[in-house]
Parts: C-alpha cells; sequence; structure tokens
C-alpha cells in the first residue's frame, strides 16, 4: 500500500481508485486554493468590490430618487472640475500669477527629475522605467503646482495643505519619536514610567483629540491664555490665520502619533545587539559615531518602513481638521479626505468619489516611490 | 333596589372614564416614531420632552436621533432614497422639503390635516402656512419654529454712546465701529461691535444672504434673489453681492478675533455673557436673553426688522444704483428693506414609505407639537430654539409678558417679526431642489475662503455664479426654472 502511495502522481488517477478517492484527491491538490478562499471572498467583498463601485460613481453624477439612486454617466467630468472647472483653486490652490522665483526653481526641478530618469535607463529594466516614469510625472505635477501656488506667494490647495500634513508633519514626528525613543533605550532611571506616558496619547480616540486640543488651544479661555497674554499675544488667534491654523492641526497630529514611532524605534532600538556596541566602546568610539556607525544602520531598514506606514496614515487625516477648525480658516486645514468628506456629505457623491480616487493615485504613487527609492535602498545599503 | 343603584352607578363610573380618558389614548400602543434632526436642545430638546407627554397620550414611543447640522440632509435623504427607512420624521429647514418630494419621499399630509380638527391650520402666519408647509401647493410638512433673520442691539450700550439703532449695513459699521472696544458687561474687559457666527459648514451662509437681500431684491417677495427666475442664471457675480460679501467682511474689524471659527452657539454664549453690541441671529435673542446665564443682557437685547441699503442692483448692468421709486419701489425714506427668512423655520416631515401605523403616529405627534396648546408655551422659552409662527402667537404680548419678558421688550420683539412678515419685498430662502448644494455647500465654502483671505471677492463671486450653474445643469435648467416659480410663488 506504500508503495502504491508513493506511485501516485498529482493529476493521474489509477485505474480501480473509488470516486470518493478521487475527490480527495482532488481536494488535496486544491487545498491551497481553499485555505486562502475565505481570506480572499472577504478582501473582494469589503475591498475590492467598494473600489470598483465607487468608480461608478465617480464617472457619474447620482440623484437620489424615491426608487433608489440613479446614476447618469458623465465620463471624467468629475475630474474635470478639480483642475479645470469651480474646484479647481479650491483644490489646487490659487496657480496665478507665478512668480520669477515660482518658475526658475520649477525649471530646476524638471532638469534635475529628467536627469535622474535618463540615469534611470541604465539601471532599470524597462518595467522599472514605467514606474519611474510615473513618479517622475508625478514630481513634475506637484512641483509644478507647489511652484505656482506657495513658491509664487499664492494660497494653497487642499492637495498641498494633505502633503503638508504628510511631508512635514512625518518628518516632525519621525525625529521628535526617534530621539524620544533612543532616549528611553538608554540606561536611565525611570525609563518604563516614560515609556507608557509616551504611548498614552496613541490610544486615545483621533475625535478626543480633536477636542482636547481644540479646548487646550483656545486663546480666551485655554490653558496657554496667562502666558499669550504675557508675551503680548492676547489678541493673536491661531485660527484665523491660514499657517499658524495648519501648523496647530501638525502639532495635534503629531502629540498623537509621535507614540506610534517612538514605540517602534525603541523596539528596534532594543533588539541591536549589546556586543555590537560595546565593542565600539572598547575601540574608544564616541557617543555619536556609535549611534552613526552601528545604531543607525541597523535601526534604518525599521525606521523607513515605520516612516512609509506613517505617511500612509498621514494622508487620511480628517478628524482633528473637522473637528477643530471645520477644514477652516476658509479652506485652509482642509485636508483631501475632508474635502471628500464635506462634498459627500452635500450628497455630491460622484465629485466625493472623483476626489477620493486622486488621494488614491497620490497615495499609491508617493508611497510606492517612496518605497522602491528609499525604503528598499536603505535595506539593500544595510544588508550590504 | 340596590342593584339597580350598583348597575347605574357601574355605567356612570364607566362613562366616566370614557370622557376623562383621552379619545386617542394608546391608540398607538406599540408604535416607535423615529426622528432624526439637530444635536443639542435647541430644536431636539423640545421633541424628546413633548415625545414622553405624547407617549402617555396615546402609546406611541418618540425617538429622537441628533446629529450635526450639516448631516441632517443627506442623511435623512439617503436614509428614504436608499430604502433604509430607519427614519420616520425628519425636522428640518422648511425649504429642503422641496428637493425631497421631487424624489418623492415626502408624505402628503392634507388627508391629515382635513381630519385634525387640532392644528387650527388658518392660526399659522401665511407666510409659513403656504411657503414652509407647502410644497407644490400640498402641504408636505408642519413647522415647530418660524425663522426671520433680524438684527439686534444692545440698547443701555448705544444709548450711553448717543447712537440710534443702524438702519442700513453702512450704520450697522458705524454703529459698530463707535462701540467695538468698549466695557458693555461691567467686567472690565473691552468687547466686540458687532458678533457674527462666520464659521465654514455651519450657517454663516444665511447671514451673508440677510446682507445681500436688500441690496438684490427691490421688486417684491416672488422677484428672489438669487438667480434669474426665466433662465436661472445666478445674479450673484455683480456690484450688489460684492457689495454684501464686502460688508459682511467689514464687520470682522469689529468683532471676536476667533469670530472666523465661531458657530452659533458660540456666538450666543457672548451676547448672553453680555460681549457684543449688535449681532445678526434668528428669533432666539428675543427669549434667550430671559435665561438664568443672560442675567447681564435680560430685557436690553431688542430687534430690528430688517437693515436695509441706501443703493440698490441693477440687474440690467450689474451695478449699484441709489434707491428711487423706480429701483427699489417698496424702500421707505429712501432705504430699500428686505427682511431674509433664513432657513424658513424648522419643520417636520413624514417619510413616505413608513408604515401606515407609524405615519399616523408621526402626524399625530407633529400636530401635537404644532398645536397652539403647545407651540404657544414652547415659543416663548429660548432653550427651544422655537420662535413664534402662529398668528395668535405674534398677536399679543400676554404670553410673552407672563413668559417673563419685559413688556417693552415683548413690543418691540413682535414687532420686528410682525414687521417682516408684512413687507411686501420679504425675501425667501432658496426652495428648490439642490438648496443645499447651492448654498451650505458652494455659497458657504467660497465666502469662508474669502473671509480668509484666501481668494478675492471676485474670485469668491465667479466660483459661486460657476458652481451654481453645474448645480443647475445637473438637476435640469428646465425643472429648477420650474421649481423656482413654485416656490416664489409666481
Amino acid at each position: 500500500m506504500a508503495a502504491y502511495d508513493n506511485m501516485r502522481q498529482p493529476g493521474l488517477v489509477p485505474a480501480g481508485v473509488t470516486r470518493r478517492e478521487r475527490l480527495a484527491e482532488w481536494v488535496d491538490r486544491h487545498s491551497g486554493t481553499f485555505f486562502i478562499a475565505p481570506a480572499v471572498t472577504l478582501i473582494l467583498i469589503f475591498a475590492i468590490f467598494p473600489t470598483i463601485y465607487s468608480l461608478f460613481f465617480a464617472v457619474s453624477r447620482v440623484r437620489f430618487t424615491g426608487d433608489g439612486l440613479r446614476f447618469r454617466y458623465v465620463g471624467f467630468r468629475n475630474f474635470e472640475k478639480q483642475f479645470f472647472g469651480s474646484s479647481e483653486v479650491h483644490f489646487l490652490g490659487r496657480t496665478d500669477p507665478v512668480s520669477i522665483f515660482g518658475y526658475a526653481v520649477f525649471a530646476a526641478l524638471v532638469v534635475a527629475v529628467l536627469f535622474w530618469l535618463w540615469r534611470s535607463r541604465k539601471i532599470t529594466t524597462w518595467v522599472g522605467m514605467i514606474g519611474r516614469t510615473i513618479s517622475a510625472a508625478m514630481a513634475i505635477f506637484l512641483g509644478w503646482i507647489l511652484c505656482a501656488s506657495f513658491l509664487s506667494g499664492n494660497s494653497i490647495g487642499t492637495l498641498y495643505t494633505t502633503l503638508f500634513y504628510v511631508i512635514i508633519g512625518c518628518a516632525l514626528q519621525f525625529v521628535i519619536g526617534t530621539g524620544l525613543a533612543f532616549l528611553c533605550s538608554q540606561p536611565i532611571s525611570g525609563k518604563n514610567f516614560f515609556r507608557v506616558i509616551f504611548f498614552i496619547p496613541l490610544m486615545i480616540t483621533p475625535l478626543g483629540v480633536g477636542y482636547a486640543m481644540r479646548m487646550v488651544a483656545d486663546v480666551t479661555k485655554g490653558p496657554f491664555e496667562p502666558f499669550l497674554n504675557f508675551v503680548g499675544l492676547s489678541d493673536w488667534v491661531w485660527s484665523a490665520d491660514a499657517w499658524s491654523a495648519r501648523f496647530m492641526m501638525m502639532v495635534s497630529d503629531s502629540w498623537q502619533w509621535i507614540p506610534f514611532i517612538f514605540i517602534c524605534m525603541l523596539a528596534a532600538l532594543e533588539n541591536i545587539p549589546r556586543d555590537h556596541v560595546e565593542a565600539a566602546q572598547v575601540d574608544g568610539a564616541s557617543s555619536f559615531q556609535i549611534f552613526r556607525e552601528i545604531t543607525w544602520p541597523q535601526v534604518l531598514p525599521v525606521a523607513v518602513t515605520v516612516l512609509l506606514i506613517r505617511m500612509i496614515e498621514a494622508f487620511k487625516i480628517v478628524d482633528l481638521p473637522n473637528i477643530m477648525t471645520g477644514g477652516g480658516p476658509g479652506s485652509a486645514t482642509e485636508s483631501m479626505t475632508l474635502h471628500s468628506m464635506y462634498i459627500w456629505r452635500a450628497n455630491d457623491l460622484g465629485s466625493s468619489a472623483a476626489i477620493a480616487y486622486l488621494l488614491l493615485i497620490l497615495t499609491v504613487v508617493v508611497c510606492a516611490s517612496f518605497f522602491n527609492y528609499v525604503v528598499l535602498g536603505q535595506i539593500r545599503k544595510a544588508r550590504a | 333596589m340596590f342593584r339597580k343603584h350598583l348597575t347605574a352607578l357601574t355605567v356612570s363610573a364607566a362613562a366616566l372614564g370614557a370622557v376623562t380618558v383621552p379619545a386617542i389614548a394608546q391608540e398607538f400602543e406599540g408604535v416607535t416614531v423615529n426622528i432624526l434632526t439637530r444635536p443639542g436642545y435647541v430644536i431636539a430638546g423640545p421633541l424628546a420632552e413633548r415625545g414622553v407627554d405624547f407617549e402617555a397620550l396615546t402609546g406611541a414611543k418618540i425617538v429622537v436621533t441628533e446629529v450635526p447640522f450639516a448631516e441632517i440632509f443627506p442623511k435623512i435623504q439617503n436614509d428614504w432614497a436608499t430604502g433604509t427607512n430607519s427614519i420616520d420624521v425628519g425636522v428640518f429647514a422648511a425649504g429642503w422639503g422641496v428637493e425631497l418630494d421631487a424624489a418623492g419621499l415626502l408624505e402628503d399630509l392634507d388627508p391629515y390635516v382635513a381630519a385634525d380638527d387640532k392644528i387650527q391650520l388658518d392660526d399659522i402666519a401665511p407666510y409659513f402656512r403656504e411657503f414652509g408647509q407647502k410644497v407644490g401647493g400640498k402641504t408636505k410638512l408642519l413647522m415647530v419654529d418660524g425663522d426671520f433673520q433680524m438684527v439686534y442691539y444692545r440698547t443701555d450700550v448705544l444709548s450711553a454712546a448717543g447712537l440710534e439703532p443702524p438702519k442700513t449695513w453702512e450704520d450697522y459699521l458705524d454703529v459698530a465701529s463707535k462701540i467695538h472696544g468698549t466695557d458693555m458687561n461691567g467686567d472690565g474687559e473691552a468687547d466686540y461691535g458687532s458678533c457674527i457666527f462666520k464659521k465654514r459648514n455651519a450657517q454663516s451662509y444665511f447671514a451673508i444672504q440677510t446682507f445681500a437681500a436688500p441690496i438684490v431684491q427691490t421688486q417684491g417677495t416672488a422677484q428672489g434673489f438669487h438667480f434669474d427666475n426665466a433662465t436661472m442664471k445666478p445674479i450673484v457675480n455683480n456690484a450688489g453681492w460684492k457689495k454684501a460679501f464686502e460688508l459682511y467682511k467689514a464687520t470682522g474689524e469689529f468683532g471676536p478675533p476667533e469670530e472666523l471659527n465661531m458657530d452659533i452657539g458660540d456666538t450666543r454664549a457672548l451676547f448672553k455673557a453680555g460681549r457684543c453690541g449688535l449681532l445678526v441671529e434668528w428669533g432666539d435673542p428675543g427669549t434667550l436673553q430671559l435665561d438664568d446665564d443672560a442675567s447681564a443682557v435680560k430685557g436690553k437685547i431688542f430687534a430690528i426688522a430688517g437693515v436695509g441699503s441706501r443703493e440698490v442692483l441693477d440687474r440690467e448692468t450689474g451695478e449699484l444704483v441709489p434707491v428711487s421709486a423706480e429701483s427699489a419701489p417698496y424702500a421707505v425714506d429712501g432705504i430699500n428693506y428686505s427682511p431674509f427668512a433664513a432657513f424658513g423655520g424648522w419643520a417636520g416631515a413624514i417619510n413616505a414609505k413608513a408604515d401606515q401605523k407609524t405615519k399616523d403616529a408621526a402626524y399625530a405627534f407633529l400636530s401635537y407639537m404644532n398645536q397652539p396648546a403647545q407651540s404657544g408655551i414652547d415659543v416663548t422659552i429660548g432653550a427651544t430654539g422655537y420662535n413664534p409662527y402662529r398668528i395668535s402667537q405674534l398677536s399679543s404680548t400676554e404670553p410673552w409678558v407672563k413668559a417673563g419678558m419685559p413688556a417693552e421688550l415683548a413690543e418691540n420683539y413682535l414687532g420686528a417679526i410682525n414687521s417682516a412678515l408684512a413687507n411686501p419685498n420679504m425675501s425667501s430662502d432658496m426652495k428648490i431642489p439642490g438648496a443645499q448644494q447651492y448654498t451650505a455647500v458652494v455659497l458657504d465654502t467660497e465666502l469662508a475662503r474669502y473671509l480668509a483671505g484666501e481668494i478675492s471677492v471676485e474670485e469668491a463671486l465667479e466660483n459661486i455664479e460657476e458652481g451654481w450653474e453645474e448645480i443647475t445643469e445637473d438637476f435640469g435648467r428646465d425643472e429648477q426654472i420650474a421649481a423656482q416659480a413654485l416656490a416664489l410663488g409666481e
């Protein structure tokens, strides 16, 4: 019997085998599919299907009728409106007039990106070139909007407000979170207490953070009111100025998310073998040299991965600006998610879905570019 | 003999029981009516409290769900259009009903009203009865509140400064500038000349229309001030609306520093604390100043039915012209007034797809809220958020004085509302499909961006014009022209 079993080949059923055994054999051969089927089905139902269904919304005008939703195909009009129609300034910011400085920076950026693309042809495949071309196109587009709006002294739209939260916010959170993690990884007294304290904000619901920060930042009744009076800023109102409001939003977001960076980086720092550090100390290396040559290279793969995860999350910021300022003053603190939410709330489901898709494209291209050109590069470097 | 007496006693007791227990008692036992409206005690609170009384009377359980102001309409529309039907009654702006009715989502209340001997429909002021409650000539909503935006002023502050109440928006700025920075409540701190809720995604877009109406509308209520009614082309990108935007922004110079982030709750807290000299508000300050926490201003906040303009829009040229018999036939002493019925009042509508028993109970409850016995008391209490809408509530100061309002204030308050209602050039809120998108999204967003200095007034008005045109195209121009004609009673 054992010999017979060994002779069995996948897909071939010897004569005389019963129907039940054939079924068992078939199930055995497809067991992998059966095991992953529930997960795949759930993903299809809860992730893929809504994504595809929302594409129908993005290319339609949707009306509510007594018989349910009525779709009218409008092509790319919902997208076009964000770039050339009534929502252009809201989404992209004001891009006219463009300053000389703006033109100069944009020209330098285009040259740099094209040079990078030209150099890439030697080190990557044609598939890689497609990816790099997409990244380059996105960089040129974002560069143009930045040069024509912010660098030309014009107001920015929800696109760059989102990128402000992502790029500046995540950088700030990364530096502070890593710094705190480094301090708590040192042999200092009470470090367990600080670990718990630093971690608490991450466990609070974003809505709670929003309301708490709104009270803390209140300039007339908040805890800092005496201080503002003392320094002569009693008439200063952060919520009435675009940049101070954005900055306050970033501070509040950072307060909640620094613990995430902190806890991940602390785990990475504590996993560094002690013998490497001790060997360097024996060799007389300074603390800075030990950090630069031993600690940092070993935590780098974790650091960039944590940063990537945080960036993906940051693209979706919505609770804080909604609670703290309602997206104001004007639309200064409105992220793309909040932009989409406000339009959805007015039952303009088509435009809302279009903005959600634009956010998806932006997130995928920026994060995939960061992963391919930064994360993978650093991981390879660390392995080397 | 004894048996006869016993029988008579039993019959009498039964008859007495039948008389003393209301005829509708427990009529709706086991029925639950789910109501959706705004958050907080204002509007929602009295619905819940009266709901308890109503349950004791009829057996119907009233459940009030509260959602943020900006989510009321989309939540109801979503729920009713997609067949979720978790909401039986929506209490929202009277003007919003038309879009729901166009989709066939509102129950026709005419048959219910015809069989209702307690509602006293003729006692409801004609504007609220015909404009607020009816859509396409049929009763589709029942009011629980009547709304006008008015200007209020502190009598003590103005008289101390030797100033008269403003008659035009320029006067408003002048008065605000002269009283701004004075201590109005004796706490030693400088207070504000003007308080207007200017937060985005709140109710700021109503106040800007209060500013624009007397500049843009001159030929009576049927003219409207948002569109050219014949073509539905927006009449917003012109010198009239531009002036309204500029005046509105200029009030900020004499307002609280955080005004751009203040909603109506914030400004109400300020004026109750005695910190505002002038304010633009609905009818609520009249009664809110009687609250215990408003002792600093009790009896001192008087209303003006409308603040007007000496210049009005010439729709042919898009420029401003002085008020004259031709340009503004309803003007008084060279000033064109157009009190704005902002929001139109909170009204209840019933989901057409609810089951019949629930619809019966829902109507009975809305009628109960609307009937003079209940509403006559509710409108005199500031915290309810309900303002008068019945003739009986507006014709006598007696119930108001009984509720604690000083007689002089009651005269002023009711006089201002009556004067607004009687004005032939009174301006109506939008009552066409997409009204929420036109105003709460496009107008509100562009106004907020202009106030924050992100865009110029010209850009704001251009964007509003373009945005309104897109909405009109989406809903269908011809349909919107017909709806507008119906809404303005042309």
